[in-house]
């Protein structure tokens, strides 16, 4: 561990890991069934992101890295399950079989295609800015993840997973944005982390609500207005 | 070279004698686990050698590719075993007669004989199970395709000795997105071809419901023992080429001395075992699937070989 090209070497591939590893829990989210294992998932890709925050951090020697993973682990992983939980009820995480506006294996394809066009859009950028072998890796995931959150709101039908799609967005843009610009003010990473628990209680009760009216949560079935 | 062509039988022989056992083990664990106390662990052997005693019945009406097939099925992994790393990490006296797509093409070859001997029969059951195979095959084929293109594209080779190395020099390769992720997408398409249990259930006997199993029903006697002893290579093949290729090169003979070769067997069976306990895991916490399911359980592995594949074009 002591040649420091050795440790480069090995900093790079872990993060290409775990960038790796956040993309293909982009695609659990878009398409995995169970209501509860896309919560865990969305932890998991958020535990991913403080992951590399740190592994940047540390190379960079960049203080703020460091805030913003532990932000990440406070607000993302700790308070956003806690809340989602309390607000939506039981029985919406119970529920094992979520319908989806297009079937599984063609929402996947599409998935790869956004991956495939994330790194289209992001490759002459890179090339053109000169980019650090971190941003190599972090700045197409963090995009094709933001898509693929955005596409997750498309698809899904139901309001929690529609919600997950929404913090995945936002996953992905804090995973891009710590390779690009190591140095953002601090300021800016806690009002993000703020926006985000804000963004999840809102939604979280707006869920509960529609829950207590309806009686279920498939947000993708409310296509009429009704008055009262 | 004499030592090679030694060496080689010897890796024949290692997979013909161990490839009942692991199944054993295979059956044995995954009943401990449901708390029971299960099969001996040499009960395939025991099967094996009572079928060979068994008189054989053949239907009149089948062709020669019925009498053929379990012939086929029995020596396809054999083949297999000469061209891939089982005890050593340098080729062998046959391996340079094909890399890993000819591997593949050889065990396809294997599942083809037994999907046409399933039909020849007319045996309501065989066809439909054949048909199933064919289909979790045919989803199961891109995911093997991109696996492949991907660690070749990436270790530069297809032959498995230099793909085996490249995980390892230097270390940090090993933790290569796409090897990580090539590794999750093969254990999925294992899981797949062999009929584990997301996919399929091996241990069921309710024909309806069957997928590779129905495809044996009509052999008995010394075609049945040929058919499930190659079913046992077939999966033990697979695992060898998991794991020494895909997953740890370690514990592989590096030298040409007897002893470093000998020692390569337990420690194969150990890596083996390793696999087999993350198996029962996966195949006790799972649930079969619906057979329309199979599409998204395949797709899933589709999804990360992809990922697998991108990963490795662009972090090179």
């Amino acid at each position: 561990m002591s040649d420091p090209n050795l440790l480069l070497s090995f900093l790079t591939k872990l993060n290409a890991l775990t960038g790796g590893v956040f993309l293909l829990v982009a695609f659990g989210l878009v398409a995995i069934r169970q209501m509860l294992t896309c919560l865990r998932l969305y932890v998991f890709q958020s535990l991913l992101l403080a992951i590399s925050a740190l592994i940047l951090g540390y190379f960079y020697g960049s203080i703020h890295l460091f805030i913003v993973a532990g932000l990440t682990i406070i607000a993302k992983v700790l308070l956003i399950p806690w809340l989602l939980r309390h607000t939506v009820g039981y029985e919406s995480y119970a529920k094992r079989e979520i319908s989806q506006a297009i079937n599984i294996p063609a929402s996947l394809l599409i998935a790869l295609a956004i991956t495939v066009f994330a790194y289209y859009i992001a490759v002459p950028m890179l090339a053109a800015a000169g980019a650090g072998r971190f941003a190599w890796v972090n700045l197409p995931i963090g995009l094709a993840c933001l898509i693929l959150g955005a596409f997750a709101v498309t698809v899904r039908r139901e309001a929690v997973p529609q919600l997950l799609g929404i913090l995945a967005m936002e996953n992905g843009a804090f995973l891009a944005g710590v390779a690009i610009a190591p140095n953002l003010p601090l300021f800016a990473e806690l009002a993000a982390a703020f926006d985000v628990l804000i963004i999840a209680l809102v939604m979280g009760l707006l869920t509960m609500k529609i829950h207590r009216t309806l009686g279920k949560t498939a947000v993708g079935e409310l296509i009429a207005l009704k008055e009262d | 070279m004499l030592s090679r062509i030694i060496f080689n039988v010897i890796q024949v022989i290692v997979v013909l004698a161990f490839a009942p056992l692991i199944k054993g083990i295979l059956n044995r664990l995954k009943e401990n686990v449901q708390s029971k106390r299960g099969p001996s662990i040499l009960q395939p052997y025991r099967d094996i050698w009572k079928l060979f005693h068994k008189d054989e019945v053949v239907s009149e009406d089948s062709s020669w590719i019925f009498r053929f097939t379990p012939f086929v099925v029995f020596i396809t992994p054999i083949f297999v075993t000469l061209l891939i790393p089982v005890l050593t990490d340098y080729p062998l006296f046959f391996a340079f007669m094909g890399d890993m797509l000819a591997a593949g093409f050889i065990l396809a070859l294997g599942g083809f004989f037994a999907t046409l001997a399933a039909i020849d029969t007319g045996n309501p059951y065989g066809p439909m199970g054949a048909s199933r195979t064919r289909m979790v095959g045919f989803l199961a084929e891109p995911v093997f395709m991109i696996v492949f293109f991907t660690v070749s594209f990436v270790a530069g080779s297809t032959i498995p000795y230099i793909v085996q190395k490249h995980w390892v020099t230097p270390l940090a390769n090993f933790f290569d997105p796409s090897h990580i992720l090539t590794i999750l997408a093969f254990l999925m398409l294992i899981i797949a071809e062999t009929g584990r249990i997301p996919v399929d259930n091996p241990s069921g006997h309710f024909e309806l419901a069957m997928i590779d199993e129905s495809k044996g029903l009509e052999y008995s006697g010394r075609g049945a023992a040929l058919m499930k002893w190659g079913g046992a290579m077939k999966f033990m093949v697979l695992c060898c080429v998991f794991l020494n290729v895909l997953v740890a090169p370690w514990g592989l003979a590096q030298g040409p001395e007897y002893w470093q070769v000998l020692l390569a067997i337990p420690l194969i069976l150990i890596k083996i075992f390793i696999l087999l306990l993350v198996l029962v895991v996966i195949e006790s916490s799972l649930a079969k699937l619906r057979l329309f399911r199979i599409t998204e359980f395949l797709g899933a592995a589709f999804a990360t070989s992809v990922v697998a594949m991108i990963t490795g074009l662009f972090f090179m």
